[in-house]
């Protein structure tokens, strides 16, 4: 403190006002090197070879000698049934689970809310689902999902009486639904953590204004609280959608996409194009076209959010 | 704020159907740890055992390399699970520290610095984050090939951190932003540089966010699966989560292997989660927020 006032408009001060100005220039580039390098090195060289290499007929069995091809594969691609189906079935899979996710965080924060004394331990057993690795929760459900030792097989025995083998994982409707169950309980507690911070953040003297004013427990909750935390509402859909939209390695080890594609979903299918159908290319326009949508979206939502943020 | 209600009638319903569904939640875990610790005889059952009536620590000393039975793991083969554990710890713990240093040095910049493009570059961060580890895995697979980086845990550490910087970056741009300029003022005025201000001022201040963001790093590499299991091919590179996937590629499914396989997974990501739960979840509202 001292010194600073003692010094005044000193050489040293002077040297620091350059330095000052040096640094603001110079600063953020070096700070933002690094960042920017990895990234590119990892995932932008990465996306345009991809590109790249979606104009070509590479393969991984013949790396050398591929030909220009032009944009066959991705005309191939517009005329596969399979693409289409996958493409089909990933939306669907991205508004089932996100919706569901939604509404049970909603409802589960908003019960959590209530709960004084042990909602920190509640919380935490909350939490649990989020520790696991997509993969371990895809290994889970499958064995739970098992049709001879599982667990729903299991206590679906044990109340009846009698043997119960239903094949969760290969019937059709029946498989989608069991990866979507897990896919929900993986991520519900995501959503009822920012819920539950969000309601906790709200004043509490606006739920007691409309319970003076007479309102429901539903519609309390209606008119107060999802209103309240809808800026909470709007970053967990946006983040959860791009998340789901990345699904591979959950139905990768539950079904694997099959049997016979009843579960096949974007990624699962770019895997089997690009590794076991050796069209690697064909798997590279693929994930490009899919790649861009997410862009789309995130840019369009970033857009927003930074618009409204000001960083 | 204390919440009145909490004794009211009206919310016993409420609370009860609450602890159901928590339960469901929280049941599969007890489970695992459960199935885990159970002779085989009594997992595959029919009609199923409930209550344990013995307790059997064979899957983790089989895991450890003590292989007592030829029924173990499959047909006698042992898993090679400390290259795993040795692999996945590497990875994520220094993809974890590389993450922290760049990702936090990029928010310390996106947050206290007004120049032309920082909008752009915030935002190809962004879209850097959009882009699924299974897309990565082809072109990576062949770009690591060609410089020797492919089965190889440098090339995990690489991919990872660069996984991580783009969700660290925004968060701790997040947490930066909450340090009133007041602050670096005064720490000016104090005759400290930039970089002294950021290290002795800024810092202090945001560890709780080093603390979220580290967990989510953490976390991210230590479950990966898509990249590794395409550019790890041997236990040079193979972490936990290509290990647990390989219990499914054999022949007989060992699923009191694979519980133990995964409880000793869980163990470090549960620690470290209850160690900085409060941090974590303001980590993640903060975006929202502000």
């Amino acid at each position: 403190m001292n010194r600073t006032i003692i010094g005044g408009v000193s050489d040293r001060t002077n040297r620091i006002y350059r330095f000052a100005i040096d640094e603001t220039k110079y600063l953020p580039i070096a700070f933002l090197l690094p960042a920017v390098i990895l990234i590119f090195f990892v995932v932008g060289f990465p996306m345009i070879y991809s590109l790249y290499l979606s104009f070509t007929d590479f393969t991984l069995l013949k790396p050398t000698g591929y030909e220009f091809i032009g944009i066959s594969n991705y005309i191939t691609l517009f005329k596969d049934r399979i693409f289409w189906l996958s493409f089909r079935r990933t939306i669907l899979y991205i508004a089932l689970a996100v919706n569901i996710e939604l509404i049970l965080g909603l409802v589960i924060a908003n019960m959590m809310s209530h709960i004084v004394r042990g909602r920190g331990i509640l919380r935490t057993i909350m939490m649990m689902p989020m520790m696991f690795a997509p993969i371990l929760v895809g290994l889970q459900f499958k064995w739970f999902f098992n049709d001879q030792v599982g667990l729903i097989n299991n206590i679906l025995y044990s109340i009846t009486g009698h043997p119960v083998i239903i094949p969760w994982l290969v019937q059709k409707p029946l498989g989608f639904i069991t990866i979507l169950v897990a896919e929900i309980w993986m991520s519900t507690p995501f959503m009822v953590i920012i819920f539950l911070a969000g309601i906790m953040s709200v004043p509490q003297e606006i739920f007691e204004a409309s319970e003076v004013d007479g309102a429901s427990g539903w519609q309390k909750f209606r008119y107060v609280t999802v209103p309240s935390i809808s800026p909470f509402i709007f970053i967990a859909m946006a983040v959860r959608s791009l998340d789901v939209a990345k699904a591979y390695d959950l139905v990768s080890i539950m079904t694997g996409g099959g049997p016979a594609r009843r579960t096949e979903l974007i990624w699962t299918y770019v895997f089997r194009l690009a590794f076991t159908g050796q069209k690697f290319a064909l798997g590279s326009s693929m994930s490009f076209i899919t790649v861009l949508l997410s862009f789309a979206f995130t840019f369009y939502l970033f857009r927003k959010l930074l618009k409204a943020r000001k960083i | 704020m204390k919440r009145k209600e909490y004794r009211k009638p009206k919310y016993l319903l409420s609370n009860i159907i609450l602890i159901l569904i928590l339960s469901i939640f929280f049941i599969p875990s007890v489970w695992i740890v459960l199935t885990s610790v159970r002779p085989n005889i009594e997992i595959n059952a029919r009609p199923p055992i409930w209550v344990p009536r013995q307790l059997d620590f064979t899957s983790y000393t089989a895991l450890l390399g003590r292989v007592e039975s030829a029924e173990e793991f499959g047909f006698g083969q042992s898993v090679p699970f400390l290259d795993y554990a040795r692999n996945s710890i590497i990875a994520s713990v220094v993809s974890t520290i590389l993450a922290l240093v760049i990702g936090t040095l990029a928010g310390f910049v996106f947050s206290s610095f007004e120049f032309r493009g920082r909008d752009s570059i915030f935002l190809s961060f962004m879209l850097a984050r959009a882009v699924p580890g299974i897309a990565l895995s082809l072109p990576l697979l062949i770009l690591f090939t060609k410089i020797g980086l492919s089965d190889r845990i440098y090339g995990l550490i690489i991919a990872y951190t660069a996984m991580n910087v783009p969700f660290t970056a925004w968060l701790m741009t997040g947490f930066f932003g909450e340090i009133p300029k007041e602050l670096n003022d005064a720490a000016f005025i104090d005759g400290c540089s930039r970089w002294g201000a950021f290290l002795r001022v800024n810092l202090p201040l945001i560890l709780p966010g080093l603390a979220a963001s580290g967990i989510f790093a953490f976390l991210t590499s230590w479950n990966e699966f898509a990249v590794a299991s395409v550019i790890s091919r041997t236990t040079a590179s193979k972490t936990f989560p290509v290990g647990l996937f390989d219990f499914t590629a054999e022949f007989v499914s060992d699923w009191r292997g694979m519980c133990a396989m995964s409880v000793i997974m869980l163990i470090p990501a549960v620690i470290f989660v209850i160690a900085v739960q409060r941090n974590l979840v303001k980590g993640l509202t903060l975006g929202a927020i502000k």
